[in-house]
């Protein structure tokens, strides 16, 4: 089964990756652009009886920062 | 009594070296050093030290990888008991993230690598790390990350400025770090993680000697205790 893991800072944590993207944007000529949020995506190709609750516990225990960071968790179709 | 002392060293600590020589210096006996594959300590240990550095290339996050590793594990069992530890740069990171310090260390606010001599002032005088600075005292000790921009919840700064555990805290603008912090102790006080490297200024041949008075402390504070 593959997983991916997106890995997001928290709301109201400052981003400045992310801000220098934007800036970075505007620069190129963008318009319109009102943030620029920068994250992880993980993929994980695992057990297919792997359990919700151990995926979760992948990400509180290693693959997100819980001081700073918030996780999503989608499984794939297998193909 | 001799002082037994530890380094750790992870595969990308480059200030491991540093931090032995500053604690031999200081209390004469040589730091043990111990490998992140080891799966204990030395036995009897007085004090454990994490060194500033790239722990596993600073993998997912700076320390992250490090702070997962079976010799850390034992670190957070040994600080349990009450063995001091010191964090410095990768060493503090590691201490945040297995969770023996709150916060975290994010990329520097103006996203660059920093390496210059910042103004700290002192701002707990009264733990076993900071007993030998007065309280309010500026102090200049050298940073250099790229990661050092403290993070964490507006209730948990104001519980480690009300409980006395911010150690140390930047004079001016370095990181963006919230409220200039650049160390901070445990509950307990006996462990530190800072940002500035105190082993890089134990001489005046190393352009500073205000880092030594944290060993002198340290060393102090255990051999006669």
């Amino acid at each position: 089964m593959k997983v991916r893991i997106h890995v997001s800072l928290k709301p109201g944590v400052l981003d400045p990756q992310g801000r220098a993207v934007h800036h970075a944007l505007e620069g190129l000529g963008f318009k319109g652009i009102a943030d620029v949020r920068v994250g992880r995506l993980i993929e994980l190709d695992v057990a297919d009886g792997t359990s919700d609750a151990e995926l979760d516990a992948m990400c509180r225990q290693l693959l997100a920062n819980m001081v700073i960071e918030n996780y999503r968790i989608d499984k794939l179709e297998t193909a | 009594m001799a002082f037994r002392s530890a380094v750790v060293t992870f595969p990308g600590s480059n200030c491991d070296r540093d931090l032995a020589v500053a604690l031999e210096k200081v209390s004469g006996t040589p730091a043990i050093r111990v490998w992140h594959g080891d799966a204990e300590l030395p036995e009897r240990l007085d004090f454990i030290a994490l060194p500033g550095g790239f722990s596993y290339g600073d993998y997912l996050r700076c320390g992250a990888m490090a702070a997962r590793s079976p010799i850390v594990r034992a670190v957070v069992a040994a600080a349990g008991r009450g063995v001091p530890v010191l964090g410095i740069c990768n060493g503090f990171q590691v201490l945040t993230e297995s969770g023996l310090l709150p916060g975290a260390l994010m990329r520097n606010a103006q996203l660059t690598f920093t390496c210059r001599s910042v103004p700290l002032a002192v701002e707990n005088s009264q733990s076993l790390f900071t007993a030998g600075y007065e309280a309010g005292e500026t102090i200049h000790l050298p940073v250099a990350h790229h990661d050092g921009n403290y993070f964490a919840d507006p209730a948990t700064l104001d519980r480690l400025e009300g409980e006395g555990r911010v150690a140390f805290r930047y004079g001016e603008e370095v990181n963006g770090s919230q409220r200039r912090i650049a160390g901070v102790l445990s509950e307990t006080g006996t462990v530190l993680g800072m940002m500035p490297h105190p082993e890089r200024a134990i001489e005046p041949e190393l352009g500073g000697t205000d880092g030594r008075a944290l060993f002198e402390s340290a060393v102090r504070g255990l051999v006669e205790a």
